[in-house]
């Protein structure tokens, strides 16, 4: 009804619009920005221990850098080959 | 020494022809030889908005191409001692301008004795605009408190950060700086608009300064002279304080809050 949604708070615009930018600029900084530097040497680094244990492919492991609001999210993808289970992705915050 | 300056946006039509004549009259007004260059080959306005579009006889790409020496291009303004603008050409395509062409130019003037080369860019992130931040080193990148303003700022941001001579080069990254224009301290009082807080959190770099909305603008840009010569309006002020904050000096920002109206202007403002 016209007469409640009156009284029912709405976010403000302006809030929408910081939250919609902080999601799209964060994606689209994605590679287009140079990342912290560590970036590539990490992912060697990550490779020689995964190494140890498992076969896998330079070209299977990837790590990147994500911005969600305040918080910065790292993200390690690793394809183990020729297994049942696909691969294991592993979070860290 | 010599610096040059980009100002630079993305998003076309936030205030960039604007802010580069102000703050080069600003500039030049404080006793620094200063020239601006129109890099929007095929659509210049700076001369326009500088008021000097009847001068015009040879341009950017006649001084690239040699069919007309530097100094022949470049028109003195005749309000402002130390004040040059380098127009853009109306008729080439941006094709026009070439990293060698425009290299070449910008040595030239700073032989000269230019102290602030400050390139006018055009919109977009295409060649024209990767020309006029090529050579810089410093930009100020303009903005509106506005979604598609922002993200192309930060678009612009990235491309500063690669597709420059100085990141190619390796040396000292271009000192970027944010200048909001068009700030509505009422409206992000509402809720209604993004704040500068906002904008900072989300491009990350130092703010040079906010330019509150105003007619003024228009009525400058309608009379072909810079805002900040006239000194009475918000804008000028704003403007002004950029100027001083540019060239090193500290000035506290204002225009951020709701000015307080006192009970006669509201009555008859």
């Amino acid at each position: 009804m016209a007469f409640f949604e009156y009284f029912r708070r709405r976010p403000k615009s302006a809030s929408l619009a910081k939250d919609r930018l902080s999601v799209i600029v964060a994606r689209e900084r994605v590679g287009t920005r140079p990342g912290p530097d560590y970036l590539p040497r990490l992912q060697q680094e990550l490779l020689a221990v995964l190494a140890k244990y498992e076969t896998i492919d330079l070209q299977q492991v990837s790590v990147t850098l994500d911005r969600t609001g305040d918080c910065d999210v790292l993200e390690l993808n690793v394809f183990l080959p020729s297994k049942e289970s696909p691969d294991v992705v592993a979070r860290s915050h | 020494m010599s610096k040059v300056v980009v100002v630079t946006s993305g998003k076309g039509g936030v205030g960039k022809t604007t802010t580069t004549a102000n703050i080069a009259a600003g500039i030049a007004q404080k006793g620094h030889k200063t020239v601006a260059i129109d890099f929007d080959v095929g659509l210049r306005n700076l001369d326009l908005v500088l008021g000097c579009e009847r001068r015009v006889v040879y341009d950017f790409v006649n001084v690239i191409k040699g069919e007309a020496k530097l100094n022949l291009a470049l028109i003195r303004d005749k309000r402002v001692e130390n004040l040059y603008v380098l127009p853009a050409s109306q008729t080439r395509d941006k094709d026009a301008l070439d990293p060698e062409g425009v290299g070449k130019v910008i040595e030239d003037l700073k032989k000269l004795g230019f102290e602030y080369i400050i390139c006018d860019s055009p919109a977009g992130i295409e060649k024209g605009a990767q020309m006029a931040m090529y050579f810089a080193d410093e930009a100020i990148v303009v903005a509106n408190p506005e979604v598609s303003s922002v993200r192309d700022s930060d678009r612009v941001l990235g491309l500063l950060a690669a597709k420059t001579s100085r990141a190619e080069i390796g040396g000292t990254p271009i000192k970027s700086q944010l200048l909001l224009t068009r700030y509505s301290p009422a409206m992000v009082k509402k809720g209604e608009m993004l704040s500068v807080s906002d904008v900072l959190d989300l491009l990350g770099i130092p703010l040079l300064g906010v330019i509150p909305e105003s007619k003024a603008v228009l009525q400058s840009s309608n009379k072909g002279t810079p805002a900040i010569l006239d000194e009475i309006t918000d804008v000028a002020q704003a403007y002004l304080d950029v100027v001083y904050r540019f060239l090193g000096e500290e000035r506290e920002h204002r225009f951020i809050e709701e000015s307080k109206r006192g009970i006669l202007r509201r009555l008859f403002g």
